[in-house]
Formats: C-alpha cells, structure tokens, sequence
C-alpha cells in the first residue's frame, strides 16, 4: 500500500480558504447567533428563566394574538390567488405574444418594486380612505381592515409575481410547440400540457414569494391594517409597545414557520424542473395572432394603468395643499422639517445607509459567491456556507431586526457598541437580501468556463491575477445589478430596520411611517414619492450603465 | 510508412514516471495502481470510455487534482504533493478555456509576466508563438471571433509560451466537427514532432489515439489494461476489453474445448489463445480477418453496405453474425441473400467475465 498523498496547498489556494472561514464566522455572527438567541428568547421569561412553552400557550391564548395568525393566513392566501393568474396573464403576453408597447408594460410593472411597500397604501388611503373619492366603490365597507391590505398587499406584490413569471416563461423550447402542434393538440391543450408544466416552478415559486411577502410584510398592514391584526403587527406592538420581548420572539417565529414552509415547497416543486431545457433548446419566437394578442393587449393596458393609477394618485396625493377640500398644488408637503423632527436628515442617512450596504454587500456577497464557486473544494467549510447563504430568504426582515435587537442589546454582547449606529443597520440589510444576490452571483460565476482557474494555476498566474483580469470584468453586469438591488431595498425596507434605527440614524422609509402614524398622510406620501424618484433614478443609471457596458462587451461577443 | 519513423522508445529515458498511483472520490475508487513511465519526447494517449479515470489521471499529473498516493517524478524530481503552479507543464482543455474577454494575443501571453518577462521578451515570445500556430494576423482578435481551431491554436500556443516540458491535451478534439478534427489532429501530431515535446493527449476516440500517438495506454475501470504501441494494441490486445475497444471485431461467446480451439454450437474455430480446456472465452474477429474462401464454412449475405473503399457485409452463420470487410470488387455479383464460403484465420480470444 502506497503512502497517502498530502498535497502541498500553493499560498493563493491557503487565502482562498482562509477566506471562507471568514465568510463562514462572518454569516455565523450575523445570521445563526441573532437567530440562535430569538429562539432562546422564545421559551424564556423577562427574567431569562426557562418556562418551555409557557410563552406560546400564553400567546395562543390571547385572541387577539391567536387572531393574528389566522388573519396573516388568510389574507396572504388571497392575495396569493389573485396575484398569481393575474401576474401569469401579464407576463405571459409579455413574453409569448405580439403584443405592442411591451417595453412599456415591462417597466410600469416594476414601478412598485421602487416604492416602499406602503406607497400603494397610501395611495389607496387617497383613493378609498375616509375622504377617499372612490370610497363608495367599497359599498360601505371600510378601506382600513382587511380590504386594505388585500388591495395595496395585490400592487406591492404584482411585479415580484410577474418577475419570476416572466423569468420562466421566457425560457420555451419551440421544439416542444411545434411537436404537440404536429400532433395535433389545441392550442388549450397546447397550454395546458407544454405551457403550464415548462412554468410550473416559476408558478410555485411565484406563489410562494407573494405569499411570504404578504405574511411578513410590515408596513400595509401599519398603514392600512386598522384594528386588523396581523403577525407582523402584533410583533411591533409586543416589542416597542410593551416592550415584551420574549413574546415578541415568539410571534418572531410564528412569523418564521410559514415563511421556511413556503421556502421548502419552492425547494420541492423547482427540484424536478432542473432538466426541461437542453442545451439544445430552439427558442420560442411568437408570432403575431390576433385572436389571442388583442385580449392581451387590453389585459395589460388594464393591469399597467391600474398601477400606474395606484402610484400616480401618491404622487399627485403628495402635491396637494389639503386633500380632499383643497386640490390646490403645493410643495409644502416636502417640507418634512414641518412633519418629523427628522425632517430631511433622514433621507440623507437613507443614502448613506443604502450606499454602504449596495457597497459593502456587492463586495462581501460576490467575493463569497466566487470564493465557494471557484475556491480550493473543502466540504467541511463549503457546505455550511452554502446553506447559510441561502438561509436569509426564508428569513422575514422583521423577525431578523428582532433577532438583531435582541442579539445586540443584550448586555454581556461585545459587539452591542453596533447597537444604535449605521453599522447594525448596514449589516442588518446586507444579511436579510443576501440570498437573492448570492444567487445572482452564482448564476453569472457559474457562466464562466470551469477551468479558467486550472488554466491560470498551470500557467504559474495566481488566482486574483485571474479574478481581477477575466472574472471581474465578465462578471461586472451582473455585479452592476446586485449593487441596484441592494440599493433600492436598503432604501425601501421598512420591516428589517424598524427595531434597529438609533435617534441620529433615523431612515426616510421609517420616517414614512412615523409621518403616516401621527396622520400626516400627505407628508408621508412625499417622502414615498422621493424614495421612489431616487430609485428609479439609480434604476435608470444601472439600466445604462449596464447597456454601455453591453456594447463594450459586445466587442468580444460578436463576431 | 508510419510504423518504421516512430522513433523506439527507450525507457530508461523515462522524463514522466508514475508509480503506484491511486484516486479515491469518496468510496469510489477512480484510480487504481496505475504505473506508467513517459519516454522523453513521446506522444502518449491516454485511450478509454468515459469514467476510465484518463482524464483523472491527466489532472493527478498537473497537480490540479492530486492523487491519493502513489508518486509522480517528473525529469527525475518527485512532484507528486506539488500544487500546479509550481510544476512544468502546460495544459490545452476540451473547452480550451480561453479568455472571452481578452484577445488571443493576450490570451497567449497571460502566463509571461513578472521579473523574468520584461515587454520586449515578451513581445518576442509572443511572435515566435503566434508564427508557431500560424495566427500571426489574428492576434488582435477575440476568441469568440475566432473558429474552433483557431481557438484551439491559441489554447496550444497559450500552454506552449513559457517553454514547459510536458504538454497535456484533455480531448483537445473533442468540441470539433469530423473535418476539422481530422485535419487539426495531423496538425498537433506534427507540432508536437517539430518542438518534441513529451505529450499526453487524452482522448476517447481509438481512431484519434491510433492516428497521433507513440504509444496508447487503454484504460478501464481505473486500471491501465494495455500499455502498448498503437499496432500491438491493434494485433495483439492484451485483454478482451482492449480488443473490443480498439478497432472493430464482431464479438460471440464460446467455450474453450481444447487448448487452441474454440466451441459454440456446431462451429469450431482454431484462436490465439492461452485458456484451459473447459474455461468460458469471449472471442473477437476483427472484419479484416473475415477473409472469402471456397474451402471454407458456409455463411449467409444479411446486409452489404458500400462504403467507398471497402464493403461492410453483414454475414450469418448458424451460431453467430459476422462483419467483413471486404473490397468492392470481391462483392461484385453478391446480393443479400446470396450463401458464400469464408474462412476466419484469426480469431481472438480472452477469458470471459
């Protein structure tokens, strides 16, 4: 028997690895140890004794608690069932029609994403509200309640649903058509036996995210919700209304059950579908049918000005003097100094935080993503890395701001001097959207030739030489929109950094609330209207960046 | 006319030497004992189906995946636990892995850099290469502008710029279509000739192996079965595996009935042989040896297939099917059907199972 082998590791393969230790301590401080402690939190008492489940039967115990989960069901669901065939519908004629103007309808369906949750909720307060001038439309039933939330939970929702849709509708095998046309199938049958099933993980994972949105979802319920109580409602009023912690982390992981359950049913249904498109694949080119464009058509024109109606009534809400008595256009709504104390600092440390997470995050998540895809194969190290990267989705921003506040303020914490500055609330938002740009990163490292790292070890070119020369560069689009990403949801997120924001820290989604709470709708709307301006504007800066990008790009593309 | 300007190879003059090399992936155990010893300026295949562990063994050699155990010396110096970079090789992948987004001539010279590679070597280097590969006046181009074989000059010069002294292919042929491959296989074999340097190519395809390398080592299960030149692996297979996989043999199961001879059904068949009387054999008939005679067996036509040079016929003996290869003329007047006589003066046969 020969001598085992132990191989001599070269000093960039010991950096790689010694990076992803850090990784791996890094997403463990910030991602198992706060959950680690909400769920310790859960079954003890204000004193920090175990009382096992007392905590729980208490909460199930008081109605209005129990309410709440069964309220966060339901209304989730029913938005799950509207939005689902409506965003399909949309984003179906967007990518399997003819129909015209669909760059259009593309981009006024992601309007919404831009905005704060509670934009369409303000706007349907103006609409239907108590001085509301649709308010007869709701034949008498109030707007704050479950109405609200249904309605402005279907707007905040749509794009996310029509996103995924659209993703997984716009990878068709023409192969496929033309054989079950050939065949002889009807165009119903066609739908129903190569349309459906080639979306069926789209589908599931369409529903399953609209569905954690709406369970998990801070600021509708907030502005919205009336009397109604929700979890992630009931979680606010424990924690900074009676300032009961352990019951606070109780609904926290309530609050966490339905959102890992959706996550798992995503896992299961997109686990089949790896294989549907070979490499083979001939892409499907629609062709113009009237018959079947011209109901699209007046689809979407419904669905987009229906949007654009939800956010533009924001908008127009946040120019008017006195609504509804006096429609005369003002700018003094934008003088926040009048409404919150904050006044406009708090849009001045919106930027900032949302700079240092896009970044900050951008570096930390891709130097991740291609120290796992690319870095010396160690199971013990990688595996674990991998599932906690993908952890955060599952992860509802409310229940890790909980987690966080519990985690920090706790007295015997070193790093408690984070409690309360900028840096809490960077790390914060860089954790809860880790997974979705972890992905992005994979996706765009994984289209790189496997043997770009081999090529440059046997060349004698250590391994930054050739991240720094080939992987940056090719991979620079899609690190151009993981930094957007992180971006405009530091700037929107209102769940994820309600518990953590100190008195000079202050965010303007926040400061929308605050100004919502003590009736100052028009005042919030305007502080809405400005994140959604300055989001747009980084949209619209990433979108061309990324295009001139392209055309250099395409200098090594074509031919 | 190949044959007799391949120069003998001399072992003592080993420049590679493996010895006692080993690859677990877990419970799988990709390589097994293999031995191997590369002759200074050689062009060695490494031959088999895919699993056989060749392009394991490939990587083993350049250090991106070490083996297990076992040793490795390369001009006389053990670099079996060495990471890549601190090794003498170049290596060509299937996919060549070029750079999409840098031109082939930086491509090219993306290994020369540092101290020892001051810009006017460089440039030098990089004419020199460019003329070797005959891309001289696509070095400003990008891969994706570039056809497949040219892509692949570029992946070959890029391996060959720093001078190593062994060069690896990892079934550099493989993204290729027929033409291409037949034209840029001749192509590396006489580059190779022209620098001489050590190869080891890795490939599936026998044709491929035949056509460019010294010699061939067959390899299945982890194992290197045969160790030979491209004509004793063709004449004289040391296993039933090797002599199914290189070249073409109609293939039937028989018993030994005495030493020499073989038994199935009512057929007895003289073969070279070493089994016992009584032992299972699996035997092989190459088409060539399918040879028509009028003293010999009777056989059906089933099927002819005009081929160009040759014809492939299909033929039926009561105990088995056989596939000949003759040439056109001979099966002039002969329709599927028709009932000749052959003869079958080599058979081969190995040990079943």
């Amino acid at each position: 028997m020969a001598e085992p082998v132990r191989p001599v590791l070269p000093a960039d393969q010991k950096i790689m690895l010694a990076g992803l230790a850090v990784a791996l301590v890094f997403l463990a401080a910030a991602l198992v140890l706060p959950l680690g402690f909400l769920l310790v939190r859960a079954f003890q008492d204000a004193q920090g004794g175990f009382v096992g489940l007392a905590n729980v039967a208490q909460y199930l115990s008081t109605p209005s608690l129990a309410a709440s989960v069964v309220n966060s069901l339901w209304t989730a669901a029913l938005v799950t069932l509207v939005v689902v065939p409506l965003a399909f519908t949309y984003a179906y004629a967007l990518t399997r029609s003819c129909i015209p103007l669909r760059l259009l309808f593309r981009a006024v369906m992601l309007l919404p994403v831009l905005a704060p949750s509670l934009l369409p909720a303000l706007s349907l307060v103006y609409l239907f509200g108590n001085q509301g001038f649709l308010r007869g439309a709701l034949m008498g039933a109030p707007l704050q309640g479950p109405v609200g939330i249904v309605l402005a939970q279907c707007v905040a929702c749509f794009p996310h649903a029509a996103m995924i849709l659209a993703v997984a509708l716009s990878a068709a095998d023409a192969r496929l058509f033309e054989a079950a046309a050939s065949l002889r199938a009807g165009r119903w049958r066609i739908l129903a036996t190569v349309t459906l099933p080639g979306a069926r993980g789209g589908l599931a994972s369409a529903a399953v995210v609209v569905f954690t949105l709406v369970v998990t979802d801070f600021g509708i319920p907030k502005v919205i919700g009336g009397n109604f109580p929700v979890l992630a409602t009931e979680v606010y009023k424990q924690v900074v209304g009676q300032q009961n912690f352990n019951m606070g982390a109780v609904v926290g992981l309530i609050l966490l059950l339905p959102a890992l359950a959706a996550y798992g049913f995503d896992r299961w249904a997109n686990a089949a579908q790896e294989s549907v498109f070979s490499g083979r694949a001939v892409p499907y080119t629609p062709r113009p049918r009237t018959g079947r464009d011209l109901p699209l058509f007046v689809f979407c024109c419904a669905i987009a000005g229906l949007l654009l109606a939800v956010v533009g009534m924001a908008v127009w809400g946040s120019f008017i003097q006195f609504w509804p008595w006096n429609l005369a256009l003002t700018l003094d709504n934008y003088d926040f100094g009048r409404f919150d104390p904050a006044g406009w600092s708090s849009l001045g440390n919106s930027l900032v935080f949302a700079a240092l997470t896009a970044g900050l995050g951008t570096g930390v998540i891709f130097l991740v993503a291609w120290l796992l895809e690319r870095g010396p194969r160690l199971p013990a190290l990688s595996g674990p890395l991998r599932f906690l990267a993908a952890v955060p989705l599952a992860v509802p921003g409310l229940v890790l701001g909980l987690a966080y506040i519990l985690f920090f303020n706790a007295p015997w914490n070193p790093l408690g001097v984070m409690y309360g500055t900028l840096g809490i609330l960077v790390l914060n938002s860089l954790v809860h959207f880790y997974t979705v740009c972890h992905l992005t990163a994979v996706t765009a490292i994984r289209q790189l030739d496997p043997e770009f790292e081999s090529v440059s070890a046997s060349l004698g070119v250590p391994v930054w030489v050739t991240f720094w020369r080939v992987t940056l560069p090719i991979c620079l689009p899609a690190i151009l929109e993981i930094a957007a990403y992180l971006f405009m949801s530091a700037m929107t997120t209102v769940s994820a950094v309600i518990f953590l924001y100190g008195p000079d820290t202050k965010p303007a989604s926040v400061a929308v609330v605050h100004m919502d709470e003590t009736g100052q709708v028009s005042a919030a709307a305007a502080m809405a209207v400005v994140l959604l301006g300055l989001n747009l504007a980084v949209k619209l800066a990433q979108l061309g960046l990324g295009a001139a990008l392209g055309r250099g790009m395409q200098r090594w593309r074509r031919r | 006319m190949d044959a007799p300007l391949r120069r003998q190879i001399r072992p003592a003059l080993s420049y590679l030497r493996l010895s006692a090399i080993g690859k677990r992936h877990g419970a799988f155990q990709a390589l097994r004992g293999v031995e191997l010893s590369v002759a200074e300026g050689e062009f060695l295949c490494l031959l088999g189906p895919s699993g056989c562990g060749k392009t394991t063994l490939l990587r083993a050699i350049a250090g991106l995946d070490p083996p297990s155990e076992g040793r490795i010396e390369q001009a006389g110096r053990d670099i079996t636990a060495l990471p890549p970079a601190a090794r003498d090789f170049g290596i060509v992948f299937q996919s060549y892995a070029l750079f999409p987004n840098l031109t082939a001539a930086a491509n090219i010279t993306y290994g020369l850099r540092g101290g020892a590679w001051p810009r006017a070597r460089r440039q030098a280097r990089l004419e020199e290469l460019l003329a070797l590969v005959g891309l001289a006046e696509h070095a400003g181009k990008y891969p994706a502008q570039l056809s497949g074989g040219q892509q692949q000059r570029v992946a070959i010069a890029r391996a060959l710029a720093a001078s190593p002294g062994l060069l690896l292919l990892d079934e550099p042929l493989a993204a290729l279509d027929a033409v291409v491959r037949h034209r840029l296989r001749a192509e590396i074999r006489a580059l190779q000739q022209r620098l001489r340097i050590t190869t080891i190519m890795v490939t599936h395809d026998q044709e491929e192996a035949l056509a460019v390398a010294d010699r061939i080592a067959v390899m299945n299960q982890g194992r290197i079965e045969q160790l030979g030149s491209p004509e004793e692996l063709y004449l004289r297979p040391a296993t039933g595996f090797v002599a199914g996989f290189i070249g073409r043999a109609s293939q039937f199961r028989a018993m030994v009935e005495a030493p020499g001879l073989l038994r199935l059904g009512g057929l007895s068949l003289r073969a070279a042989m070493d089994l016992p009387a009584g032992a299972a054999a699996r035997g092989f008939i190459r088409p060539e040896d399918v040879l028509p005679d009028p003293q010999g067996m009777p056989a059906r036509i089933r099927a002819i297939a005009f081929e160009g040079p040759v014809c492939r016929l299909q033929l039926a003996l009561p105990e088995l099917v056989l596939e000949a290869e003759w040439p056109p003329a001979a099966v002039a007047g002969l329709a599927p059907g028709a009932e000749i006589r052959i003869a079958l003066p080599r058979v081969l046969a190995f040990a079943d199972g």
